[in-house]
Protein backbone atom coordinates (compact mmCIF):
# COMPACT_ATOMS: atom_id res chain seq x y z
CA UNK A 1 0.00 0.00 0.00
CA UNK A 2 1.12 3.34 -1.13
CA UNK A 3 1.93 6.02 2.13
CA UNK A 4 -0.59 8.23 1.18
CA UNK A 5 -3.04 5.86 1.03
CA UNK A 6 -2.02 4.76 4.96
CA UNK A 7 -2.29 8.27 5.61
CA UNK A 8 -5.82 8.86 4.15
CA UNK A 9 -6.65 5.76 5.67
CA UNK A 10 -5.79 6.70 9.29
CA UNK A 11 -7.31 9.76 9.13
CA UNK A 12 -10.42 8.49 7.89
CA UNK A 13 -10.64 6.42 10.98
CA UNK A 14 -9.42 9.20 13.65
CA UNK A 15 -11.86 11.13 12.05
CA UNK A 16 -14.89 8.93 11.98
CA UNK A 17 -14.29 7.95 15.82
CA UNK A 18 -14.25 12.01 16.62
CA UNK A 19 -17.18 12.62 14.95
CA UNK A 20 -18.89 9.36 16.45
CA UNK A 21 -18.08 11.04 19.84
CA UNK A 22 -18.76 14.40 19.20
CA UNK A 23 -22.07 14.82 17.48
CA UNK A 24 -25.21 13.58 18.94
CA UNK A 25 -28.40 14.26 20.57
CA UNK A 26 -26.46 17.22 22.07
CA UNK A 27 -23.44 18.21 19.85
CA UNK A 28 -20.17 18.63 22.37
CA UNK A 29 -17.17 21.18 20.87
CA UNK A 30 -13.89 20.08 20.71
CA UNK A 31 -13.33 21.69 24.60
CA UNK A 32 -16.57 19.63 26.17
CA UNK A 33 -14.88 16.64 24.04
CA UNK A 34 -11.42 17.11 25.00
CA UNK A 35 -12.52 17.78 29.14
CA UNK A 36 -15.43 14.60 28.76
CA UNK A 37 -12.58 12.79 27.48
CA UNK A 38 -9.74 12.97 29.31
CA UNK A 39 -10.69 14.30 32.94
CA UNK A 40 -14.59 12.80 32.73
CA UNK A 41 -15.81 16.10 33.87
CA UNK A 42 -17.82 18.93 32.32
CA UNK A 43 -20.69 19.03 30.25
CA UNK A 44 -20.87 16.05 29.01
CA UNK A 45 -18.19 13.64 30.67
CA UNK A 46 -20.79 11.45 31.38
CA UNK A 47 -22.45 11.26 28.28
CA UNK A 48 -18.78 10.59 26.80
CA UNK A 49 -17.30 8.30 29.41
CA UNK A 50 -20.50 6.00 29.87
CA UNK A 51 -22.67 6.73 26.14
CA UNK A 52 -20.65 7.15 23.06
CA UNK A 53 -17.11 5.92 23.16
CA UNK A 54 -18.68 2.42 24.47
CA UNK A 55 -20.94 2.81 21.71
CA UNK A 56 -18.48 4.19 19.32
CA UNK A 57 -16.23 1.53 19.97
CA UNK A 58 -18.51 -1.21 19.42
CA UNK A 59 -19.88 0.49 16.29
CA UNK A 60 -16.36 0.25 15.44
CA UNK A 61 -15.54 -3.19 16.30
CA UNK A 62 -18.51 -4.76 14.34
CA UNK A 63 -18.36 -3.10 11.45
CA UNK A 64 -14.96 -4.33 11.45
CA UNK A 65 -15.58 -7.63 12.10
CA UNK A 66 -18.88 -7.97 9.83
CA UNK A 67 -16.50 -6.26 6.92
CA UNK A 68 -13.84 -8.64 7.36
CA UNK A 69 -16.27 -11.73 7.42
CA UNK A 70 -17.86 -10.75 4.07
CA UNK A 71 -14.17 -10.33 2.65
CA UNK A 72 -13.02 -13.94 3.73
CA UNK A 73 -16.94 -15.69 2.58
CA UNK A 74 -16.23 -13.79 -0.82
CA UNK A 75 -13.40 -15.49 -1.16
CA UNK A 76 -14.48 -19.04 0.55
CA UNK A 77 -17.70 -19.13 -1.75
CA UNK A 78 -15.63 -17.25 -4.59
CA UNK A 79 -18.30 -14.75 -5.17
CA UNK A 80 -17.96 -11.23 -4.60
CA UNK A 81 -21.95 -11.01 -3.86
CA UNK A 82 -21.39 -13.46 -0.53
CA UNK A 83 -22.89 -11.84 2.87
CA UNK A 84 -21.86 -12.94 6.08
CA UNK A 85 -25.76 -13.18 6.72
CA UNK A 86 -25.58 -15.50 3.59
CA UNK A 87 -24.97 -18.71 5.82
CA UNK A 88 -28.77 -18.50 7.55
CA UNK A 89 -27.65 -16.25 10.27
CA UNK A 90 -29.81 -13.93 9.99
CA UNK A 91 -33.13 -15.72 9.46
CA UNK A 92 -31.51 -18.28 12.59
CA UNK A 93 -30.67 -15.33 14.78
CA UNK A 94 -33.96 -13.17 14.09
CA UNK A 95 -35.50 -16.41 14.96
CA UNK A 96 -34.26 -16.95 18.31
CA UNK A 97 -34.53 -13.15 19.16
CA UNK A 98 -38.89 -13.36 18.37
CA UNK A 99 -38.91 -16.67 19.91
CA UNK A 100 -37.25 -14.62 23.20
CA UNK A 101 -39.74 -11.59 22.48
CA UNK A 102 -42.59 -14.02 21.85
CA UNK A 103 -42.22 -15.89 25.03
CA UNK A 104 -41.40 -12.65 26.97
CA UNK A 105 -38.28 -13.88 28.61
CA UNK A 106 -37.55 -10.69 31.20
CA UNK A 107 -33.60 -10.86 31.72
CA UNK A 108 -32.50 -7.76 28.93
CA UNK A 109 -29.52 -10.55 27.68
CA UNK A 110 -32.79 -12.88 27.02
CA UNK A 111 -32.83 -11.56 23.44
CA UNK A 112 -29.31 -11.27 22.40
CA UNK A 113 -28.48 -14.15 23.51
CA UNK A 114 -31.12 -16.46 22.25
CA UNK A 115 -30.26 -14.56 19.08
CA UNK A 116 -26.93 -15.73 19.19
CA UNK A 117 -28.15 -19.34 20.41
CA UNK A 118 -30.66 -19.34 17.05
CA UNK A 119 -27.73 -17.88 14.38
CA UNK A 120 -25.14 -20.43 15.85
CA UNK A 121 -27.77 -23.30 15.16
CA UNK A 122 -28.58 -22.05 11.62
CA UNK A 123 -24.60 -21.91 10.99
CA UNK A 124 -24.51 -26.09 12.07
CA UNK A 125 -27.34 -26.87 10.14
CA UNK A 126 -25.87 -25.39 6.94
CA UNK A 127 -22.78 -26.56 7.56
CA UNK A 128 -24.36 -30.09 7.90
CA UNK A 129 -26.15 -29.53 4.57
CA UNK A 130 -23.58 -28.74 2.92
CA UNK A 131 -20.93 -31.98 4.14
CA UNK A 132 -20.59 -33.46 0.91
CA UNK A 133 -20.06 -37.36 1.21
CA UNK A 134 -19.79 -36.89 5.30
CA UNK A 135 -16.48 -35.01 4.98
CA UNK A 136 -16.34 -32.47 2.28
CA UNK A 137 -17.98 -28.78 2.38
CA UNK A 138 -19.00 -28.03 -0.87
CA UNK A 139 -19.29 -23.87 -0.97
CA UNK A 140 -22.02 -24.13 -4.10
CA UNK A 141 -24.03 -26.36 -1.76
CA UNK A 142 -23.14 -23.85 1.62
CA UNK A 143 -24.94 -20.93 -0.42
CA UNK A 144 -28.28 -22.77 -1.54
CA UNK A 145 -27.83 -24.65 2.33
CA UNK A 146 -28.14 -20.71 3.78
CA UNK A 147 -30.14 -19.26 1.47
CA UNK A 148 -32.94 -22.13 2.45
CA UNK A 149 -32.17 -22.82 5.77
CA UNK A 150 -32.76 -18.47 6.01
CA UNK A 151 -35.68 -18.47 4.11
CA UNK A 152 -37.18 -21.18 6.80
CA UNK A 153 -35.97 -19.60 9.74
CA UNK A 154 -37.45 -16.32 7.93
CA UNK A 155 -40.70 -18.08 6.82
CA UNK A 156 -41.41 -19.09 11.41
CA UNK A 157 -40.24 -15.85 12.38
CA UNK A 158 -42.98 -14.44 10.48
CA UNK A 159 -45.49 -16.48 11.85
CA UNK A 160 -44.85 -15.96 15.18
CA UNK A 161 -44.44 -12.10 14.26
CA UNK A 162 -48.22 -12.34 13.22
CA UNK A 163 -49.52 -13.99 16.04
CA UNK A 164 -47.95 -11.32 18.68
CA UNK A 165 -49.52 -8.09 19.66
CA UNK A 166 -48.65 -4.63 18.81
CA UNK A 167 -46.15 -3.78 20.67
CA UNK A 168 -44.00 -7.09 20.56
CA UNK A 169 -44.44 -6.71 16.79
CA UNK A 170 -42.49 -3.47 17.09
CA UNK A 171 -39.41 -4.29 19.37
CA UNK A 172 -38.73 -7.63 17.06
CA UNK A 173 -38.82 -5.15 13.88
CA UNK A 174 -36.79 -2.24 15.50
CA UNK A 175 -34.61 -5.30 16.84
CA UNK A 176 -34.17 -6.92 13.35
CA UNK A 177 -33.01 -3.86 11.95
CA UNK A 178 -30.31 -3.76 13.86
CA UNK A 179 -29.31 -0.74 16.43
CA UNK A 180 -26.20 -0.10 18.89
CA UNK A 181 -28.69 1.70 21.27
CA UNK A 182 -27.77 -1.44 24.00
CA UNK A 183 -24.21 -0.25 23.63
CA UNK A 184 -22.32 -0.38 27.10
CA UNK A 185 -18.80 -0.79 28.21
CA UNK A 186 -20.47 -4.04 29.24
CA UNK A 187 -21.55 -5.41 25.57
CA UNK A 188 -18.90 -4.18 24.36
CA UNK A 189 -16.49 -6.33 26.70
CA UNK A 190 -18.55 -9.28 26.11
CA UNK A 191 -18.33 -8.61 22.00
CA UNK A 192 -14.42 -8.43 22.50
CA UNK A 193 -14.11 -12.10 24.06
CA UNK A 194 -16.32 -13.67 21.17
CA UNK A 195 -14.29 -11.50 18.54
CA UNK A 196 -11.03 -11.04 19.48
CA UNK A 197 -9.34 -14.69 18.72
CA UNK A 198 -11.43 -15.10 14.97
CA UNK A 199 -10.49 -11.78 13.49
CA UNK A 200 -6.93 -12.39 14.45
CA UNK A 201 -6.98 -16.18 12.84
CA UNK A 202 -8.82 -14.34 10.08
CA UNK A 203 -6.48 -11.94 9.14
CA UNK A 204 -3.83 -14.41 9.85
CA UNK A 205 -5.23 -16.60 6.73
CA UNK A 206 -4.78 -14.06 4.55
CA UNK A 207 -2.59 -16.23 2.28
CA UNK A 208 -4.71 -19.46 2.48
CA UNK A 209 -7.79 -17.06 1.15
CA UNK A 210 -5.63 -15.74 -1.85
CA UNK A 211 -5.09 -19.18 -2.70
CA UNK A 212 -8.64 -20.77 -1.85
CA UNK A 213 -9.85 -17.64 -3.83
CA UNK A 214 -8.34 -19.23 -7.14
CA UNK A 215 -10.35 -22.63 -6.92
CA UNK A 216 -10.02 -25.64 -4.86
CA UNK A 217 -7.88 -27.65 -7.15
CA UNK A 218 -5.25 -24.90 -7.96
CA UNK A 219 -5.55 -23.97 -4.31
CA UNK A 220 -4.15 -27.07 -3.62
CA UNK A 221 -1.32 -27.91 -5.84
CA UNK A 222 -0.07 -24.50 -4.69
CA UNK A 223 0.35 -26.02 -0.90
CA UNK A 224 -3.31 -25.61 0.73
CA UNK A 225 -4.93 -27.51 3.38
CA UNK A 226 -8.28 -26.89 1.69
CA UNK A 227 -10.70 -28.49 3.63
CA UNK A 228 -9.07 -27.09 6.73
CA UNK A 229 -9.29 -23.56 5.42
CA UNK A 230 -12.35 -23.92 4.49
CA UNK A 231 -13.76 -24.74 8.12
CA UNK A 232 -11.47 -22.17 9.89
CA UNK A 233 -13.12 -19.36 7.59
CA UNK A 234 -16.34 -20.78 8.12
CA UNK A 235 -15.90 -21.31 11.86
CA UNK A 236 -14.71 -17.82 12.26
CA UNK A 237 -17.06 -15.75 9.84
CA UNK A 238 -19.79 -17.28 11.88
CA UNK A 239 -18.87 -16.61 15.27
CA UNK A 240 -18.15 -13.16 14.56
CA UNK A 241 -21.54 -12.87 12.58
CA UNK A 242 -23.51 -14.30 15.12
CA UNK A 243 -21.35 -12.45 17.92
CA UNK A 244 -22.53 -8.91 16.20
CA UNK A 245 -26.08 -9.93 15.65
CA UNK A 246 -26.24 -10.64 19.11
CA UNK A 247 -24.91 -7.46 20.47
CA UNK A 248 -27.23 -5.14 17.70
CA UNK A 249 -29.24 -6.89 15.73
CA UNK A 250 -28.78 -7.81 11.67
CA UNK A 251 -26.72 -4.53 10.33
CA UNK A 252 -26.59 -5.37 6.40
CA UNK A 253 -24.23 -4.39 3.12
CA UNK A 254 -21.35 -3.73 5.66
CA UNK A 255 -19.96 -7.29 4.74
CA UNK A 256 -21.39 -6.66 0.96
CA UNK A 257 -20.04 -3.29 -0.04
CA UNK A 258 -16.76 -2.41 2.45
CA UNK A 259 -15.13 -5.65 1.05
CA UNK A 260 -15.82 -4.80 -2.59
CA UNK A 261 -15.18 -0.98 -2.34
CA UNK A 262 -11.71 -1.64 -0.73
CA UNK A 263 -10.68 -4.55 -3.36
CA UNK A 264 -11.53 -1.90 -6.32
CA UNK A 265 -8.93 0.36 -4.77
CA UNK A 266 -6.27 -2.31 -2.91
CA UNK A 267 -6.96 -5.18 -5.35
CA UNK A 268 -7.79 -8.55 -4.50
CA UNK A 269 -4.59 -10.19 -2.26
CA UNK A 270 -5.46 -10.78 1.26
CA UNK A 271 -2.68 -9.66 3.02
CA UNK A 272 -3.14 -5.90 2.32
CA UNK A 273 -6.75 -6.46 1.99
CA UNK A 274 -8.50 -7.43 5.34
CA UNK A 275 -6.56 -5.07 7.64
CA UNK A 276 -7.88 -2.06 5.73
CA UNK A 277 -11.28 -3.78 5.59
CA UNK A 278 -11.72 -4.29 8.73
CA UNK A 279 -10.85 -0.49 9.59
CA UNK A 280 -12.99 0.16 6.41
CA UNK A 281 -15.83 -1.25 8.26
CA UNK A 282 -15.73 0.03 11.65
CA UNK A 283 -15.34 3.18 10.33
CA UNK A 284 -18.50 2.91 7.93
CA UNK A 285 -20.59 1.53 10.82
CA UNK A 286 -19.68 4.61 13.34
CA UNK A 287 -20.19 7.09 10.62
CA UNK A 288 -23.75 5.71 9.78
CA UNK A 289 -24.62 4.79 13.01
CA UNK A 290 -23.95 8.60 13.97
CA UNK A 291 -26.00 9.79 11.18
CA UNK A 292 -28.68 7.20 12.36
CA UNK A 293 -28.86 8.61 15.84
CA UNK A 294 -29.02 11.93 15.31
CA UNK A 295 -30.91 12.57 11.66
CA UNK A 296 -34.22 12.62 13.01
CA UNK A 297 -33.82 13.34 16.74
CA UNK A 298 -34.46 13.03 19.71
CA UNK A 299 -35.82 9.71 17.77
CA UNK A 300 -33.29 7.15 16.25
CA UNK A 301 -33.28 5.37 13.08
CA UNK A 302 -32.25 1.26 12.88
CA UNK A 303 -28.46 1.44 11.90
CA UNK A 304 -29.24 -0.94 9.62
CA UNK A 305 -31.84 0.94 7.61
CA UNK A 306 -28.92 4.09 7.42
CA UNK A 307 -26.01 0.98 6.07
CA UNK A 308 -28.61 -0.05 3.07
CA UNK A 309 -29.42 3.56 2.34
CA UNK A 310 -26.06 4.25 1.90
CA UNK A 311 -24.88 1.07 0.91
CA UNK A 312 -27.14 0.35 -1.95
CA UNK A 313 -26.86 3.65 -4.08
CA UNK A 314 -22.42 3.23 -3.55
CA UNK A 315 -23.23 -0.16 -4.03
CA UNK A 316 -24.35 0.64 -7.49
CA UNK A 317 -22.17 3.29 -7.97
CA UNK A 318 -19.36 0.40 -7.80
CA UNK A 319 -21.49 -2.65 -9.48
CA UNK A 320 -21.56 0.09 -12.95
CA UNK A 321 -17.42 0.62 -12.26
CA UNK A 322 -16.42 -2.97 -12.09
CA UNK A 323 -18.97 -4.13 -15.05
CA UNK A 324 -17.60 -1.13 -17.54
CA UNK B 1 11.70 -41.75 -9.34
CA UNK B 2 10.14 -38.29 -8.67
CA UNK B 3 6.60 -39.19 -9.29
CA UNK B 4 5.52 -42.92 -9.41
CA UNK B 5 2.06 -44.58 -9.64
CA UNK B 6 2.17 -47.68 -8.46
CA UNK B 7 -1.42 -50.13 -9.68
CA UNK B 8 -3.74 -47.43 -8.84
CA UNK B 9 -7.44 -48.24 -8.92
CA UNK B 10 -9.94 -45.77 -8.85
CA UNK B 11 -13.38 -46.96 -8.77
CA UNK B 12 -15.63 -43.79 -8.09
CA UNK B 13 -18.90 -44.32 -6.27
CA UNK B 14 -21.73 -45.32 -8.09
CA UNK B 15 -19.54 -46.35 -11.28
CA UNK B 16 -20.24 -50.26 -12.57
CA UNK B 17 -16.41 -49.93 -13.67
CA UNK B 18 -13.39 -48.64 -12.52
CA UNK B 19 -12.48 -45.47 -13.83
CA UNK B 20 -8.72 -46.33 -13.46
CA UNK B 21 -7.91 -50.27 -13.55
CA UNK B 22 -4.20 -51.16 -11.77
CA UNK B 23 -2.24 -48.43 -13.69
CA UNK B 24 1.92 -48.43 -13.02
CA UNK B 25 4.15 -45.64 -14.24
CA UNK B 26 6.84 -43.40 -13.91
CA UNK B 27 8.69 -40.92 -14.41
CA UNK B 28 12.45 -39.21 -13.15
CA UNK B 29 14.67 -35.56 -13.78
CA UNK B 30 14.90 -34.73 -17.49
CA UNK B 31 12.56 -36.80 -18.85
CA UNK B 32 8.56 -35.93 -20.33
CA UNK B 33 5.79 -38.85 -20.34
CA UNK B 34 2.80 -37.89 -22.61
CA UNK B 35 -0.15 -39.46 -21.50
CA UNK B 36 -2.50 -39.97 -24.14
CA UNK B 37 -6.09 -41.79 -24.66
CA UNK B 38 -9.87 -41.50 -25.48
CA UNK B 39 -11.99 -39.20 -23.41
CA UNK B 40 -12.95 -41.17 -20.32
CA UNK B 41 -9.56 -43.02 -20.77
CA UNK B 42 -8.82 -42.22 -17.58
CA UNK B 43 -5.84 -39.82 -18.15
CA UNK B 44 -7.26 -37.05 -15.53
CA UNK B 45 -8.51 -39.84 -13.03
CA UNK B 46 -4.55 -41.48 -13.24
CA UNK B 47 -3.52 -37.93 -12.29
CA UNK B 48 -5.40 -37.12 -9.72
CA UNK B 49 -4.36 -40.44 -8.01
CA UNK B 50 -0.82 -39.60 -8.59
CA UNK B 51 -1.50 -36.10 -6.99
CA UNK B 52 -3.60 -37.14 -4.44
CA UNK B 53 -6.43 -35.34 -5.09
CA UNK B 54 -8.50 -38.60 -5.32
CA UNK B 55 -8.52 -42.00 -3.14
CA UNK B 56 -7.34 -44.96 -4.86
CA UNK B 57 -9.59 -48.04 -4.04
CA UNK B 58 -6.19 -49.86 -4.13
CA UNK B 59 -2.66 -49.14 -5.66
CA UNK B 60 -0.81 -45.74 -4.77
CA UNK B 61 1.18 -42.65 -5.75
CA UNK B 62 4.36 -41.94 -4.73
CA UNK B 63 5.90 -38.62 -4.83
CA UNK B 64 10.18 -38.97 -4.05
CA UNK B 65 9.55 -42.58 -3.13
CA UNK B 66 7.08 -41.75 -0.59
CA UNK B 67 3.57 -42.10 -0.24
CA UNK B 68 1.58 -39.25 -1.77
CA UNK B 69 -1.05 -39.79 1.80
CA UNK B 70 2.16 -39.34 3.51
CA UNK B 71 2.68 -35.48 2.44
CA UNK B 72 1.41 -32.48 3.65
CA UNK B 73 0.08 -30.77 0.58
CA UNK B 74 2.88 -27.36 1.68
CA UNK B 75 5.43 -29.85 1.40
CA UNK B 76 4.21 -31.03 -1.82
CA UNK B 77 3.82 -27.94 -3.33
CA UNK B 78 7.24 -27.92 -3.04
CA UNK B 79 8.05 -30.18 -5.47
CA UNK B 80 5.21 -30.50 -7.94
CA UNK B 81 3.54 -27.91 -10.21
CA UNK B 82 0.95 -28.64 -11.67
CA UNK B 83 -1.09 -26.97 -14.36
CA UNK B 84 -4.58 -28.12 -14.30
CA UNK B 85 -7.07 -27.73 -17.28
CA UNK B 86 -8.98 -24.81 -16.17
CA UNK B 87 -8.95 -22.22 -14.01
CA UNK B 88 -10.94 -19.04 -13.83
CA UNK B 89 -10.14 -16.15 -11.96
CA UNK B 90 -13.12 -14.32 -9.65
CA UNK B 91 -10.75 -11.91 -8.36
CA UNK B 92 -7.92 -10.95 -10.78
CA UNK B 93 -4.49 -10.36 -9.88
CA UNK B 94 -1.64 -8.71 -11.72
CA UNK B 95 0.51 -10.96 -13.18
CA UNK B 96 3.72 -11.00 -10.57
CA UNK B 97 1.05 -11.33 -7.87
CA UNK B 98 -0.21 -14.29 -9.46
CA UNK B 99 3.33 -15.58 -9.82
CA UNK B 100 4.03 -15.06 -6.56
CA UNK B 101 1.02 -17.21 -5.33
CA UNK B 102 4.06 -20.25 -6.82
CA UNK B 103 6.08 -18.81 -3.37
CA UNK B 104 3.65 -19.01 -0.65
CA UNK B 105 4.16 -22.77 0.42
CA UNK B 106 7.41 -21.45 1.19
CA UNK B 107 5.89 -18.36 2.94
CA UNK B 108 4.86 -17.93 6.80
CA UNK B 109 1.05 -16.65 6.85
CA UNK B 110 2.31 -13.13 7.21
CA UNK B 111 5.82 -12.20 6.65
CA UNK B 112 6.68 -10.71 3.62
CA UNK B 113 8.32 -12.14 0.51
CA UNK B 114 11.95 -12.33 0.96
CA UNK B 115 14.50 -12.02 -1.81
CA UNK B 116 14.82 -15.51 -2.39
CA UNK B 117 11.17 -15.40 -3.54
CA UNK B 118 11.21 -12.49 -5.65
CA UNK B 119 14.03 -13.58 -7.69
CA UNK B 120 12.34 -16.77 -8.19
CA UNK B 121 9.26 -14.91 -9.57
CA UNK B 122 11.75 -12.99 -11.54
CA UNK B 123 13.25 -16.27 -12.85
CA UNK B 124 9.74 -17.83 -13.65
CA UNK B 125 8.58 -15.02 -15.35
CA UNK B 126 11.39 -14.64 -17.64
CA UNK B 127 11.62 -18.03 -18.47
CA UNK B 128 8.03 -17.84 -19.71
CA UNK B 129 8.47 -14.39 -21.44
CA UNK B 130 5.96 -13.14 -18.99
CA UNK B 131 7.57 -10.25 -17.58
CA UNK B 132 6.50 -8.00 -19.51
CA UNK B 133 2.82 -8.37 -18.75
CA UNK B 134 3.74 -8.12 -15.05
CA UNK B 135 1.52 -4.95 -14.10
CA UNK B 136 -1.48 -6.23 -16.21
CA UNK B 137 -4.50 -8.17 -14.77
CA UNK B 138 -4.30 -11.67 -15.37
CA UNK B 139 -8.33 -11.36 -16.77
CA UNK B 140 -6.53 -9.38 -19.46
CA UNK B 141 -4.61 -11.67 -20.79
CA UNK B 142 -5.05 -13.92 -24.17
CA UNK B 143 -5.16 -17.57 -23.87
CA UNK B 144 -1.84 -18.16 -24.27
CA UNK B 145 -0.79 -15.55 -22.18
CA UNK B 146 -2.84 -16.83 -18.93
CA UNK B 147 -1.45 -20.26 -19.88
CA UNK B 148 2.15 -19.30 -19.58
CA UNK B 149 1.34 -17.06 -16.64
CA UNK B 150 0.16 -20.28 -15.18
CA UNK B 151 3.44 -22.10 -16.13
CA UNK B 152 5.21 -19.51 -14.50
CA UNK B 153 3.15 -19.62 -11.08
CA UNK B 154 4.25 -23.23 -11.44
CA UNK B 155 8.19 -22.85 -12.38
CA UNK B 156 8.15 -19.62 -9.15
CA UNK B 157 7.58 -23.07 -6.58
CA UNK B 158 10.84 -24.39 -7.75
CA UNK B 159 9.99 -27.97 -8.36
CA UNK B 160 11.23 -31.33 -9.55
CA UNK B 161 8.33 -32.27 -11.53
CA UNK B 162 5.94 -30.32 -13.61
CA UNK B 163 2.46 -31.94 -14.41
CA UNK B 164 0.52 -30.16 -17.17
CA UNK B 165 -3.26 -31.21 -17.81
CA UNK B 166 -3.98 -30.66 -21.57
CA UNK B 167 -2.13 -27.36 -21.60
CA UNK B 168 -2.57 -26.32 -24.86
CA UNK B 169 -6.20 -27.48 -25.23
CA UNK B 170 -7.65 -23.80 -25.74
CA UNK B 171 -4.79 -22.11 -27.82
CA UNK B 172 -3.60 -21.53 -31.53
CA UNK B 173 -0.67 -23.30 -33.17
CA UNK B 174 1.92 -20.66 -32.27
CA UNK B 175 0.69 -20.53 -28.77
CA UNK B 176 0.25 -24.66 -28.70
CA UNK B 177 4.05 -24.58 -29.78
CA UNK B 178 5.60 -21.80 -27.46
CA UNK B 179 4.05 -23.56 -24.58
CA UNK B 180 5.18 -27.31 -25.49
CA UNK B 181 8.74 -25.78 -26.47
CA UNK B 182 9.05 -24.44 -22.95
CA UNK B 183 7.75 -27.36 -21.18
CA UNK B 184 10.84 -29.58 -23.54
CA UNK B 185 13.52 -27.30 -22.32
CA UNK B 186 12.59 -26.97 -18.67
CA UNK B 187 12.59 -30.86 -18.67
CA UNK B 188 16.30 -30.69 -20.29
CA UNK B 189 16.92 -28.37 -17.54
CA UNK B 190 16.25 -31.50 -15.23
CA UNK B 191 12.68 -31.10 -14.44
CA UNK B 192 10.61 -34.74 -14.90
CA UNK B 193 7.38 -33.67 -16.80
CA UNK B 194 4.30 -35.55 -17.25
CA UNK B 195 1.75 -33.94 -19.87
CA UNK B 196 -1.58 -35.07 -20.59
CA UNK B 197 -2.78 -34.50 -23.85
CA UNK B 198 -5.07 -35.20 -27.11
CA UNK B 199 -2.11 -34.21 -29.34
CA UNK B 200 -0.98 -37.28 -30.27
CA UNK B 201 1.10 -35.51 -32.89
CA UNK B 202 2.65 -33.30 -30.91
CA UNK B 203 2.96 -35.49 -28.16
CA UNK B 204 5.43 -38.14 -30.17
CA UNK B 205 7.41 -35.26 -31.09
CA UNK B 206 7.88 -33.71 -27.81
CA UNK B 207 7.08 -36.39 -25.10
CA UNK B 208 10.16 -39.20 -24.40
CA UNK B 209 7.75 -41.38 -23.82
CA UNK B 210 3.85 -41.99 -24.39
CA UNK B 211 1.33 -44.03 -22.05
CA UNK B 212 -1.52 -45.18 -23.58
CA UNK B 213 -4.74 -45.32 -21.90
CA UNK B 214 -8.08 -46.89 -22.88
CA UNK B 215 -10.89 -47.82 -20.65
CA UNK B 216 -8.81 -47.14 -17.61
CA UNK B 217 -6.25 -49.37 -19.10
CA UNK B 218 -3.06 -49.31 -20.17
CA UNK B 219 -2.96 -50.03 -23.56
CA UNK B 220 0.85 -49.42 -24.38
CA UNK B 221 3.80 -47.89 -22.89
CA UNK B 222 7.03 -46.85 -24.57
CA UNK B 223 8.65 -44.96 -27.19
CA UNK B 224 6.85 -42.68 -29.51
CA UNK B 225 7.33 -45.29 -32.22
CA UNK B 226 6.24 -48.51 -30.12
CA UNK B 227 2.92 -46.84 -29.37
CA UNK B 228 1.38 -45.10 -31.84
CA UNK B 229 1.18 -47.85 -34.42
CA UNK B 230 -1.93 -48.23 -36.66
CA UNK B 231 -2.68 -51.13 -35.34
CA UNK B 232 -2.82 -49.74 -31.83
CA UNK B 233 -4.16 -46.26 -32.52
CA UNK B 234 -7.07 -47.30 -34.54
CA UNK B 235 -8.25 -50.23 -31.97
CA UNK B 236 -7.94 -47.89 -29.20
CA UNK B 237 -9.81 -45.01 -31.01
CA UNK B 238 -12.38 -46.73 -33.16
CA UNK B 239 -11.15 -44.61 -36.08
CA UNK B 240 -9.19 -45.80 -39.32
CA UNK B 241 -5.87 -44.35 -39.64
CA UNK B 242 -2.24 -43.77 -41.31
CA UNK B 243 1.03 -43.54 -39.58
CA UNK B 244 3.73 -41.79 -41.13
CA UNK B 245 7.20 -40.13 -40.19
CA UNK B 246 8.04 -36.82 -39.62
CA UNK B 247 11.87 -35.78 -40.78
CA UNK B 248 12.61 -35.87 -37.10
CA UNK B 249 12.14 -39.55 -37.20
CA UNK B 250 8.38 -39.05 -34.95
CA UNK B 251 5.32 -41.58 -35.93
CA UNK B 252 2.62 -38.84 -37.24
CA UNK B 253 -1.13 -39.99 -36.73
CA UNK B 254 -3.17 -39.34 -39.65
CA UNK B 255 -7.05 -39.84 -39.10
CA UNK B 256 -8.73 -41.66 -42.85
CA UNK B 257 -11.92 -40.23 -44.26
CA UNK B 258 -14.13 -42.84 -45.33
CA UNK B 259 -13.11 -44.45 -48.41
CA UNK B 260 -9.41 -43.53 -48.10
CA UNK B 261 -6.27 -45.74 -47.84
CA UNK B 262 -3.34 -45.43 -46.27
Amino acid sequence: MKPAWGVSLGAVVVASLVVGVGVGAVTLGPTDLWNGLVHGEGNGGAIIRQLRVPRVLLAFAVGGTLALSGAALQALIRNPLADPYLLGLSGGAGLGAVLALALKIGSIWAVPAAAFVGALGAVALVYRLSLVSGRRLDPRILLLAGVVVGAFAGALMSAIIALSDATELRNAFLWLLGGLGGASWRTLGIFGVYAIVPTVVLLASARSLDLLALGEEPARHLGADVERTKRIIYGTTALLTAASVAVCGIIGFVGLVVPHAVRQVLGPLHRPLLPVVFLVGGSFLVLTDTVARTAVRPLELPVGVVTALVGVPLFAVLLRRTLT
Amino acid sequence: MILEAKGITVQYPGALRPALDGVSCAVGPGELLAIVGPNGSGKTTLLRGLLGLVDPTSGQGLVQDRPIDQWRRSDLARVIGVVTQREESVFPLRVEEAVMLGRYARLGPLAPPGAGDRAAVEQAMARCDVTDLRTRHVDTLSGGEWQRVRVARALAQEPAALVLDEPTSALDVRHEMEVLELVRVLVDGGLAGILVTHQLNLAARFADRLLLLDHGRVVAEGSPESVLTAQTVEAVFEWPIAVTVWVDGSPQVIPLRPGERA
